[in-house]
């Protein structure tokens, strides 16, 4: 009863507590502003420095969070949808720590100085040569274990890579900017961070948007998923560069953030008839929700430094991953 | 006329070859069953007869025009296949997986249009599934779910069927169910291709037999023709007694010959 009455509301409701979230993260903050000051601010007849705090500080950071998780929400639930795999996720499998290393040489050999469009690009290009192998090597195998293995190995090399840089770094100033960009953040993104990565998130979201029929089929199986007239290769190649697009632009904005991308298709799956197609939109929107409660999570514990969102997710979203990854087990075998 | 021919196939893979200059054609109104022990090379002949599997020499046509050439969406509107496996990457609803029947049609999962939510609900009480049809497919046995992946062949409403072994696993009353299912379709004028292991319910429903063996096709004619103790013999190795009379076929298997 109680699932099939979310099912029905769970649009609105997500664009709800999307609409929600964000607002109760412009109200929050170090500087108090009572409801009326914020809600005038928001509207763009407050005061100077009101408008500031929540146009140039609080509703960036919001909305970055919101994107990212919303790009690694939807991320994961086709490359679920693909590899036929509930585990299957961009954090997981490589593509986030693969984006960030990208992220991570442009900024190593100061390419942003000349074109800051470099960031997006690079992390896209890091990103997509993570999603890339996991399709060559999903080609090559039918086992599930085996592509998440690979991917545990693009993650490892990736990882190691980054430790080189890091070993490597001429300064103590550009390690602290490799760390922070491998934690994960969203703390003083602009509304330009924001647009800088705005043209690859659209296109990343809409080309997996245009692969969702595509996720049903492969309810099939693959060979079931051709037979009713899916073309594989082509399906492939559409997750792979819309994955490689929306994740890459998420991490370019925020670093590498994990297991967003599991929990929320996880916790949308039921209330969709586990169709894969369909629930691409609302993990999206539920995975921009959990980021947004999380950045307002980190932004009021009362930390010395402020724990990073990459962190939070981590110690929420691992736990979360090793407990579906043991249902799993339980139930298949 | 519609029309699956397959001409001079050969495909190997590494040392072993699985099918051997295989020729087939199969049309409309049709029932022809693919024979052969384990191993003869039959799924391997279908998948490449639906252009799924890459071929080293031959060439497989779809109304005389090349399997290549043709978009596999069209493909899929003209011909459905039902392979051997059956597991389902996700505990979809019984109702979802036939309603992929109409994936070629452009039907998206949850608002089918109404031509395509009629062929799903036609495809639903034809196979016997309306108390499934909101269920869960991870609460169905192994024979269930074969109905709903008949169910979904149906759906598509394609002149021809290719089917891998469509009654494995199910109960006689269901073979008999599905075969039945499939006579109809024929004397609709469908065209089937199908793999059977029961020679006699080959027998029964089928108009023609394509038997194989080690990835040739060494028979290929009418159940009265071809459907032989010799040939039992020769192609599965058993000494079986047949009798024919009035229109039925009786199979005795004894046992190895």
């Amino acid at each position: 009863m109680i699932i099939a009455s979310l099912s029905r509301w769970l649009m609105p409701l997500l664009i709800g507590l999307a609409l929600l979230s964000l607002l109760a993260a412009s109200f929050l903050g170090a500087t108090p502003l009572s409801f009326d000051r914020i809600l005038a601010a928001i509207f763009g007849v407050g005061l100077p420095g009101d408008q500031i705090v929540i146009w140039e500080i609080r509703l960036p950071r919001a909305l970055c969070a919101f994107v990212v998780g919303a790009a690694l929400g939807v991320s994961g639930a086709a490359l679920q949808g693909l590899l036929r795999n509930p585990l299957a996720e961009p954090g997981v499998l490589g593509v986030t720590v693969t984006a960030s290393l990208g992220a991570t040489f442009a900024l190593y050999y100061g390419v942003t100085a000349y074109a800051p469009v470099a960031l997006p690009l690079f992390a896209i290009a890091g990103a997509m040569a993570a999603t890339g192998l996991l399709a060559f090597a999903a080609l090559r195998t039918s086992s599930i274990v085996t592509l998440i293995l690979v991917g545990v190995g693009i993650s490892s090399f990736s990882a190691a890579v980054m430790a080189l840089l890091m070993n490597l770094a001429p300064n103590p100033f550009s390690l602290s900017d490799m760390i922070n960009w491998m934690l994960g953040s969203v703390a003083n993104r602009s509304f330009d961070d924001l647009i800088l990565s705005a043209p690859f998130l659209i296109a990343g979201l809409a080309i997996l948007w245009f692969s969702r029929r595509g996720l049903s089929a492969l309810i099939l199986g693959e060979e079931g998923a051709s037979a009713v007239g899916l073309n594989l290769n082509r399906q492939r190649l559409l997750v792979v560069i819309g994955a490689g697009l929306a994740t890459g632009g998420a991490v370019a904005l925020a670093g590498a953030i994990g297991f967003v991308g599991i929990v929320a298709p996880h916790l949308v799956r039921p209330l969709v008839g586990h169709d894969p197609g369909r629930s691409l939109l609302p993990s999206g929107l539920l995975a921009g929700v959990i980021l947004v409660l999380a950045d307002i999570g980190v932004r009021l514990l009362p930390t010395s430094t402020e724990l990073k969102l990459g962190v939070a997710a981590s110690l929420i979203g691992a736990p979360v991953f090793v407990w579906i990854a043991v249902q799993r087990r339980s139930i298949h075998e | 006329m519609n029309k699956i021919t397959v001409k001079n196939i050969t495909v190997t893979r590494g040392e072993a070859g699985l099918v051997n200059g295989a020729n087939v054609s199969v049309g409309d109104g049709e029932f022809a069953v693919l024979l052969g022990p384990n191993g003869a090379g039959k799924t391997s002949l279908l998948r490449a007869a639906l252009g799924l599997l890459p071929v080293d020499s031959g060439e497989t046509f779809l109304n005389e025009k090349p399997i290549g050439a043709i978009d596999v969406t069209e493909r899929a509107k003209m011909v459905s296949y039902l392979p051997q496996t059956r597991a389902l990457a996700w505990p979809v609803s019984v109702r979802d997986v036939v309603a992929l029947g109409r994936f070629a049609h452009g039907a998206p999962l949850g608002k089918l249009p109404e031509r395509d939510a009629k062929a799903v609900d036609d495809a639903i009480a034809k196979c016997g599934l309306e108390r499934f049809a909101n269920r869960s497919t991870a609460t169905l046995s192994g024979g269930e779910l074969a109905r709903v992946h008949f169910a979904r062949a149906f759906a598509a409403n394609t002149p021809l069927m290719v089917a891998d072994e469509p009654v494995a696993a199910l109960d006689p009353l269901h073979q008999h169910q599905v075969l039945r299912l499939m006579r109809g379709y024929v004397d609709n004028g469908g065209g089937v291709l199908c793999v059977l292991h029961d020679i006699g319910l080959a027998a029964q429903y089928a108009d023609r037999l394509i038997w194989m063996m080690d990835g040739k096709i060494v028979a290929d004619g009418s159940v009265d023709e071809t459907l032989t103790s010799e040939r039992m013999a020769e192609i599965y190795g058993v000494n079986a007694v047949i009798q024919k009379q009035s229109g039925k076929c009786t199979i005795h298997i004894d046992g190895p010959a």
